[in-house]
């Protein structure tokens, strides 16, 4: 039960505990129940909304940057990655296997901006050995959602 | 030269599609919600379409074998297996059609002679009993009523026998109704045809779509595999309703005669959606029917989503566990199932079936599919309502 409220909610937020209830055939206090539970134990972090920014005129540009990392005794990587993604330019940070460590991704208003961020705040923190930056040109699927489906229904109106 | 004249008898008596005068009018209106529609809103899975794109690319472009690819045949062999517990011989004991709709016609026309009898329960799928009466046989309508859920009952199936009877359409999970045969309902049924020797055509296209229990075949029921065209075929549990794929199963002498009338007159089913269907049923070994138990899942919650909705605007519906159709009583407006469907048609722009369509027995009810997002079942729920206001 627990997990089909988180696919339903992860499928669509808003969807009420009243709509959930009826959708999983059970009542709604025990449906609010749950949600209260899973967001209490931060099962459910937060709401979110998947944004296609590039229909808009915000300016931004998102980078991949890859991070090589000396580990850090007792710690390992825990210290080090905390400190890069508290700041706020940081959207998500991903410990990797294989040719680095980190993966970080970072967003700015400008190249110029995300350039910067990671010459001065991420380059000289002492446990970094290198870093590569790659920029997003286009975002073609975000979370599982493609963001200029044309997939539509072609169905006829009335099928036997 | 009267060319209206040189249609044969039996096609000309034949009425058309109860469906046909709705789709014209809703077709052509602007803003129409429909729930009038008997396929998935899923498209076929993508691995499915890339198979199907690199056979092409591959040049795989030709006939195959009459039957089907060995390998497909091979693949249904064992999925109908897997799934429900029935065993068929690949080499000569399973034929693939141009979809399940072949298959009904080539089973009844390699059994029916003129004057032979063919039962099929009512309400039921539109094709039924016009493939009966082009294979120049007549098609006798058996009752389901609500009170039994509309499930096919052993005295109404009885009441009907005649010795002319010849075969008996099974279509259970149902289109319109949603209605299923659980293993006792069909015990009960075999018991009657045991007694008899009439062949039963086992429509089972809906079968992976049941909602808190699985689909039983009466192949699977003991004595039953012989007389038993087991039909079924990738549209509904693989959203593949374009690709048109389907195929049959059953005793040699069936499908044997089967074929003789499908090379003749179709010759193979085309290859590249045999090549798909092959890669539909391959990743369902592989991850145990992943995309077949998301899209029940799926269904399952838009179903009580509709059941729920339509209790919550007054239409009595009993909730049907298989198919994806509400068939709710509008008995009670006082109209016809016609007079319903055209007025909330045009007064709310909302398409529905009338239970006519699919046999006498559907007077009084509309079929309502929800192959649809929840949004979208949801926006029609309340037009309905709206209309049901303004008439009662």
């Amino acid at each position: 039960m627990v997990n089909e409220i988180l696919e339903i909610l992860n499928e669509d937020s808003r969807r009420t505990p009243e709509e959930i209830a009826v959708m999983l055939g059970t009542d709604v206090e025990t449906v609010k129940q749950k949600i209260a539970e899973l967001e209490k134990n931060k099962v459910i972090v937060k709401y979110n909304t998947i944004v296609n920014w590039d229909k808009t005129d915000r300016e931004y540009v998102t980078a991949l940057i890859e991070v090589k990392v000396t580990p850090q005794r007792d710690q390992g990587f825990d210290a080090i990655v905390e400190r890069i993604y508290k700041f706020p330019e940081v959207k998500s940070v991903y410990l990797m296997s294989g040719d680095y460590d980190l993966a970080v991704m970072i967003e700015g208003r400008t190249m110029k901006e995300v350039a910067f961020f990671v010459a001065e705040k991420l380059s000289v923190l002492d446990s970094v050995l290198s870093t590569a930056t790659h920029f997003v040109l286009k975002k073609y699927k975000v979370d599982g959602v493609i963001l200029e489906d044309e997939e539509k229904d072609y169905r006829q109106v009335i099928v036997p | 030269m009267n060319v209206e004249s040189k249609i044969a008898e039996r096609v000309k008596e034949v009425p058309p599609s109860g469906i046909r005068k709705f789709f014209d009018i809703a077709s052509e209106m602007e803003g129409v919600i429909s729930l009038g529609v008997g396929e998935p809103d899923f498209v076929t899975p993508w691995n499915v379409r890339e198979a199907c794109i690199y056979s092409l690319e591959k040049g795989m472009t030709y006939y195959t074998s009459n039957w089907g690819m060995p390998e497909l045949r091979k693949a249904i062999s064992c999925y109908l297996s897997r799934r429900f517990g029935l065993e068929y011989n690949p080499k000569n004991e399973i034929l693939v059609t141009v979809g399940a709709s072949e298959a009904i016609d080539l089973a009844l026309r390699a059994i029916l002679n003129p004057e032979d009898e063919v039962l099929i329960p009512d309400p039921s799928y539109v094709a039924y009993m016009p493939c009966v009466r082009f294979a120049g046989a007549k098609a006798v309508a058996v009752e389901c009523r609500p009170e039994d859920e509309f499930r096919l009952t052993p005295d109404k199936l009885e009441q009907k026998i005649t010795p002319k009877t010849k075969a008996l359409i099974l279509p259970y999970p149902n289109n319109p109704t949603g209605a299923i045969m659980t293993m006792e309902d069909l015990e009960a049924i075999a018991q009657v045809l045991r007694r008899t020797d009439i062949i039963v055509i086992s429509d089972e296209i809906y079968a992976e779509l049941t909602y808190g229990q699985r689909h039983v075949s009466i192949a699977s029921l003991p004595d039953m595999k012989e007389r038993t065209v087991v039909i079924n075929g990738f549209s509904k549990a693989f959203a593949m309703t374009g690709w048109r794929l389907g195929y049959a199963a059953g005793h040699p002498a069936l499908i044997g005669a089967m074929v003789k009338i499908h090379q003749y007159t179709t010759l193979c089913a085309p290859i590249m959606a045999q090549v798909a269907a092959i890669e539909a049923l391959r990743k369902g070994f592989e991850d145990g029917f992943a995309s077949v138990e998301y899209m029940v899942k799926q269904y399952n919650m838009r179903r009580k989503v509709m059941v729920n909705g339509f209790r919550e605007i007054g239409l009595e519906c009993y909730e049907p566990k298989g198919a994806f159709y509400v068939f709710p009583s509008i008995k009670k407006t006082g109209m016809t199932s016609e007079e319903f469907c055209e007025k909330l048609l045009l007064d709310q722009k909302v398409a529905v079936v009338p239970g006519t369509a699919f046999g006498a027995s559907g007077e009084g009810f509309i079929r309502c599919s929800y192959a649809y997002s929840i949004d979208n079942i949801n926006e029609a729920i309340k037009r309905i309502g709206n209309f049901l206001k303004k008439i009662l």
